[in-house]
């Protein structure tokens, strides 16, 4: 076992994950599904249905609109009953495929189960992956055939596979590996061969001392390291996790690959497991439902498309109204104002929050206390990159490092003042990267 | 007395170095330079492209700009300009800015309550504040902050709107918008269509009643070529405009002759009424 490095900063927040011993459930089949066509970062998607074309379950409805982007798949088979548009997650309007479903659930043959991957060539599982839709589960949704696709100048040496989940509320990544912990081995061996690399770390926070246990004992016999770390956010949080597991520190602007380590969430291990030994695309995910306003929190697996409404049916509902509905944990989640949202791949929980627990803040002036940079994981000034901001000069922000936040929220948390800084620096990430696509376009 | 004879004498002789370097080394300007600085409005607005109005000044006495690039200064400033300039001047449209929507938060529906920064590039990044448009005006203000002159309101319901009097037509606003709402139009022209949702008519009718719902009466009732269609929103030629009148004919009041000019309200007390109705229907 290595020695435990520490990353600077971070938060202790309630842990306040109820759901950790309730087993994963699977949702029954619902009659629609709006499938919206953006669901990762990258290049939107080219919709490849109409209205009253019938599909099967997995089968491509939206190939990817370049390199950068992942297809997107069927949840059921059925007929497509309209090509229109549905609030996504972030709020904006994205375009969507409604499908109702006509119950058979049959599913389409195009990927056939790779039974000989040990053997595979490297090129043809990342292009199953690929063609699987697989995107980081982790809730970046970023695509993972890229991120399987360094540049051969940056060799890869370590794999850190990431059980860690220190959002709070979230319990679908530990009951995945307590449930199914072949399936995210089997995908990380996969993730290594693509890599071609021998070191794999796994890494899981010691608040989980059962998937730590349980995976420690698998693992061993794979010749896989499972580290327990103390428990902090946001260690899950890709740049903190290298440094925990093994020192290495990525640099200022810098990718993972750089200091020759690549991280993949354990949900997004299993996704890949199954594209290949099923021949499965990714359409389904397990979603933590929590929050007190919740009558019976839980771990769903939901296919992609399931309307926000029909998730909390299966929760059997709400004790009393809700004052927020979350998509994803307490900290980075994204808040929702309508319940037609569907549930995405990389919605990893809904938390519902009630009014005595959200409140609304009137901000104040940064008082220069410094716990924001205490607490920075990515050593930056939040307070004084507000106080710039607010001021519009984004120069000085993108010189002070604007860049490199992660929208982690560990500031905002402990801001006495209860400046939005994660607001504001998200903010100027937008602008600065206006500015340099203008300064490019030059 | 001595140090007072030494004194004199080096003042006097260091004075006589400074007047003839002076004369050695002057810089030669152009008076014109000044006068015509004196003559700009000294916002510094950078409405021309140059970096304020002494650069502008320059570059009118070296003769890369010309009078009328400058949209603050009113007609007689630019023909005093022209004659200190000895140019002639070509034809002027004055412009105003107009902010492409009316649906305030009283017309507007509402989708959320909004805590955030102020801001309305800000509240854009998270799924647009408060109002269910995704297209219409946040309200917040960031348009206001940037008019140097002070010329854009932000009513008690949250909507921009631009004192035509006031407006230079600088454009600084219209940059500033991040929903692109904000147009520089004709002074003189007689209406707009404060609506700037191109959706379809029961998508944009469901977020706001002032909505452009694409019905085309306008279109119809204009004489050829004065309104036209751009997707699901009407628009008005402003090349040709069709007379205020044709307002009357809009169902859901979107089309206005400007906020400012017409106080009331159509749309509001049409649902203010209707309400009333309700009541009294309930009691």
């Amino acid at each position: 076992m290595p020695k435990q490095a520490k990353f600077h900063g971070g938060i202790h927040p309630p842990e306040a994950k109820v759901t950790g011993a309730f087993e994963i459930q699977t949702a029954p089949l619902l009659e629609t599904y709006v499938v919206p066509l953006q669901q990762h970062i990258g290049a939107p998607c080219n919709v490849l249905v109409k209205k009253k074309d019938t599909v099967r379950r997995g089968q491509l409805i939206a190939e990817p609109g370049g390199f950068v982007s992942a297809g997107i798949h069927a949840p059921t088979s059925g007929t497509i009953s309209a090509v229109t548009t549905c609030t996504g997650p972030a709020g904006a309007s994205v375009p969507a495929v409604e499908l109702t479903s006509d119950g058979d659930d049959t599913p389409d043959d195009t990927l056939t189960p790779m039974d000989d991957w040990q053997n595979s060539a490297p090129d043809d599982l990342k292009k199953r992956i690929a063609d699987a839709g697989i995107v980081g589960m982790g809730g970046a949704a970023f695509p993972t055939h890229v991120k399987l696709s360094p540049p051969p100048a940056k060799p890869i040496d370590l794999l850190v596979i990431n059980g860690v989940e220190c959002e709070p509320c979230l319990t679908a990544d530990h009951r995945l590996m307590l449930e199914d912990p072949d399936k995210v081995l089997t995908g990380t061996q996969i993730i290594a061969r693509i890599l071609g690399c021998k070191k794999v770390i796994i890494g899981i926070e010691n608040n989980k001392p059962d998937a730590i246990e349980l995976m420690q004992t698998k693992a061993e016999k794979l010749e896989m390291e499972v580290a327990p770390l103390k428990v902090r956010y946001p260690q899950g949080a890709e740049k903190q996790l290298i440094y925990a597991v093994s020192g290495r520190r990525v640099p200022t602007g810098g990718l993972p690959m750089d200091v020759g380590a690549v991280v993949q969430n354990v949900g997004t291990a299993a996704a890949v497991a199954e594209a290949v030994l099923d021949g499965k695309p990714l359409y389904e995910r397990i979603t933590t439902i929590t929050g007190t306003p919740v009558v019976k929190p839980g771990n769903w697996r939901l296919r992609v498309g399931t309307p926000l409404e029909a998730a909390l049916t299966l929760a059997k509902g709400v004790h009393n109204d809700p004052a927020k509905i979350i998509f994803g944990g307490p900290m980075m989640g994204l808040a929702v104002y309508s319940l037609d949202v569907p549930i995405i791949k990389s919605t990893s929980g809904i938390l519902l929050l009630n009014s005595d627990e959200t409140s609304e803040f009137t901000s104040g002036p940064c008082i220069g206390c410094g716990q924001c940079v205490d607490v920075c994981p990515m050593n930056i000034m939040p307070g004084t990159l507000s106080v710039q901001i607010e001021n519009e000069r984004f120069d000085l922000a993108e010189a002070w490092h604007a860049m490199d936040c992660i929208e982690c929220g560990c500031c905002a948390y402990m801001c006495p003042t209860y400046r939005p800084l994660v607001h504001h620096l998200k903010r100027a990430k937008a602008e600065i990267v206006a500015r340099r696509k203008a300064e490019q376009n030059k | 007395m001595n140090a007072v004879i030494f004194l004199v004498i080096l003042g006097g002789a260091l004075g006589f170095v400074i007047a003839l370097a002076a004369k050695a080394f002057a810089v030669k300007t152009d008076p014109r330079v000044e006068e015509v600085e004196e003559l700009l409005p000294q916002a510094n607005c950078g409405a021309c492209g140059y970096a304020g109005c002494a650069e502008f000044a320059r570059a009118l006495v070296e003769g890369e700009a010309t009078p009328e690039n400058c949209p603050v200064s009113s007609p007689d400033e630019v023909q005093q300009i022209a004659s200190v300039l000895g140019v002639s001047l070509g034809e002027r449209l004055e412009k105003v800015a107009v902010v492409r929507c009316g649906g305030d938060n009283r017309l507007a529906n509402w989708n959320a309550n909004y805590n955030g920064i102020l801001d309305c590039r800000s509240a854009n990044l998270v799924a647009g504040g408060t109002k269910a448009c995704q297209y219409g005006c946040l309200g917040l203000g960031t348009c206001a902050r940037a008019c140097p002159f002070d010329a854009i309101e932000i009513t008690p319901h949250g909507l921009a709107v631009v004192h035509p009097d006031v407006c230079t037509g600088c454009g600084k606003c219209v940059a500033a918008c991040p929903r692109n709402l904000i147009e520089l139009v004709p002074k003189d022209a007689p209406l707009h269509n404060l609506c700037n949702n191109p959706e379809k008519g029961a998508q944009s009718r469901k977020v706001c009643d002032v909505s452009c719902i694409a019905c085309q009466k306008c279109v119809k009732s204009a004489e050829e070529g004065q309104m036209y269609m751009d997707g699901f929103i009407a628009r008005v030629n402003y090349e040709n405009p069709p007379s205020a009148d044709l307002a009357e004919v809009c169902p859901t009041k979107c089309l206005q002759p400007s906020l400012l000019v017409k106080q009331s309200m159509p749309a509001l007390e049409h649902r203010e009424e209707a309400q009333q109705e309700e009541e009294v229907a309930n009691a």
